[in-house]
């Protein structure tokens, strides 16, 4: 468990130098004349085109509309898997029911839903939610099954002294005990539907992180490119932050 | 009163892989209603299984195992059952804890939650964690679940097992005064002669491949049970000759 010690300032320079030594070693080689800027500009050229993302909009245009799918696609996913996996976990016939499918559709990576989803749901918002789901249901489903099949036998023991009935054990056992596992399950899910989110709006969309990275390509823009990159990198661990958060709060018991 | 246990002829096989483990071979018992009954014997005797039979959580068996007249066919909160960890709900506070544990009447009368923690002498603790109890306070936590759901018979699994030897005494001295107060049947599985002598009114000696019965001893230790004085070291002594001969006997008690 992490300790609860403050951080101090040999903490911090540490944290902070290799991302500052890449930056300068960069610097260094653009300033030498040695970077084709065609291919990667200087640090200050991404700075400035940041700078006039910010003053006319794009920036929050597109990390927002990313944002909003990323959110629309996990929260489905989400559901779905949750449900899902209670299902499988509580009623043994509805497991053997569904389990071949899920194991044949859980290999096909959500890039291979790309074509089916844009003839499905067309070009528009509703073909990436579609992906994004793909990409977050396997893992948060996965990871509530194992949670709750991991979750010791002794309790279900407990529960039948009790003669709890199943909703008290699914309300009272089953949910805290997998808990944990279902939290790592929306991590991974939520990183899934970052990749997958890129993925299809560098296909076909006219706004969106991925929308910039293949803008920035056809344009020939690498500034514009790795702006995109960084920010779904800066808003994927923005994320992973605050479901870090949620999971502590959440699971205050150990 | 009558008996509110009776077992008769009461074999029980374990099979797995080819492999037959006889647990427990041809009991025969009777238990009072209201009375403290121990099970001693060594590791592997067949006490848990004997118990979990009780209580309904091992349902396969050949022979009969009647509580309160009637055929086990499931665990039920009128047979409470306290294993040796304490089993509280880890992400539920100890007043959840036994919340959960209530009968859907009951569910909501946080009086009878906080009388019981108070019987046990929980009464600040019943918004702690479980992880924030000691193992002794774990299972008085146990303890005041079981009874929370007024339970016609207690069996009690080597609860105190895994406590400290003052903390087990004073388990021990609550647990006597618990069963004075609430009149209840209750059956104790242990391997620790004093614990046996102390708090059964009988003892019963099973040994091991396969389980059985040796012996059911009475104990007599007065009107005031002590731990000390002759008539204790009396009836302990009569245990250790259970598992000892005469010769081997681990110590002499000259006073
Ligand atoms: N679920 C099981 N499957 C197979 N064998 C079992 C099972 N439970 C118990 N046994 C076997 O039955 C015998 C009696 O076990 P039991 O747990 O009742 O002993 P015990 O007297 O409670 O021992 P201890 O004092 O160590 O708790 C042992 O030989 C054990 O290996
Ligand atoms: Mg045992």
């Amino acid at each position: 468990m992490e300790k609860k010690k403050k951080k101090g300032f040999g903490y911090w320079l540490l944290y902070f130098a290799l991302p500052v030594i890449i930056l300068a070693v960069w610097e260094g080689y653009s300033f030498a004349g040695k970077l084709k800027p065609y291919a990667l500009p200087a640090p200050e050229k991404i700075l400035k085109t940041t700078v006039e993302y910010i003053q006319n909009g794009q920036l929050f245009t597109n990390i927002g509309v990313s944002v909003l799918l990323v959110l629309e696609g996990f929260f489905l996913a989400f559901f779905v898997a949750f449900t899902v996996g209670i299902c499988v976990t509580v009623f043994p016939k509805f497991d053997t029911f569904t389990d071949l499918i899920i194991q044949i559709l859980k290999p096909i990576p959500p890039i291979a839903w790309i074509p089916l989803a844009i003839l499905w749901f067309g070009i528009g918002q509703d073909s990436k939610i579609f992906i994004i789901f793909i990409g977050a249901v396997f893992p948060i489903f996965l990871n509530t099954v194992d949670g709750v099949r991991n979750i010791d036998k002794k309790y279900f023991e407990l529960a039948k002294v009790y003669e709890a009935p199943k909703s008290q054990l699914i309300k009272k056992i089953i949910i805290p005990g997998a808990l944990p596992s279902i939290m790592t399950g929306v991590r991974l899910g939520v990183g899934n539907a970052w990749v997958s989110v890129v993925a299809a709006e560098m296909i076909g969309a006219t706004k969106g992180v991925g929308y910039m990275l293949s803008n920035g390509r056809s344009l020939s823009r690498p500034d514009i490119v790795i702006l995109g990159m960084l920010l779904v990198g800066i808003f994927g661990k923005l994320m992973d932050d605050l479901l870090r958060w949620l999971r502590k709060k959440l699971i205050k018991w150990n | 009163m009558g008996n509110i246990v009776e077992i008769k002829h009461l074999t029980k096989n374990f099979t797995d892989k080819e492999k037959n483990v006889k647990a427990l071979d041809d009991i025969n018992l009777e238990i009072k209603e209201g009375s403290f009954v121990s099970i001693i014997g060594g590791s592997g005797c067949g006490k848990s299984t004997m118990l979990r039979i009780i209580g309904g959580l091992e349902t396969e068996y050949d022979g009969e195992v009647l509580v309160g007249g009637e055929n086990v066919t499931a665990p039920s909160r009128d047979k409470g059952f306290i294993f040796q960890d304490h089993r509280l709900l880890p992400w539920l506070t100890v007043k959840e804890n036994i919340r959960f544990s209530l009968p859907d009447s009951q569910k909501k009368n946080d009086e009878l939650i906080k009388e019981y923690l108070s019987l046990v002498g929980l009464s600040n603790f019943e918004n702690a964690y479980p992880k924030q109890l000691s193992g002794g306070m774990s299972q008085r936590v146990a303890i005041a679940r079981a009874l929370a759901n007024k339970p016609k018979i207690l069996l009690l699994d080597e609860p105190f097992g895994a406590l400290d030897a003052i903390t087990k005494v004073n388990l021990q001295e609550e647990l006597l005064k618990i069963w004075k107060k609430e009149n209840i049947t209750m059956i104790i599985v242990t391997h620790d002669i004093d614990e046996a002598v102390y708090l059964g009114q009988k003892v019963v000696v099973m040994t091991p491949r396969p389980g059985r019965i040796k012996d059911i001893h009475t104990v007599n230790l007065g009107t005031v049970r002590v731990r000390t004085g002759e008539l204790f070291t009396a009836a302990r002594d009569e245990i250790y000759k259970e598992f000892f001969k005469e010769s081997e006997l681990p110590f002499s008690y000259s006073i």
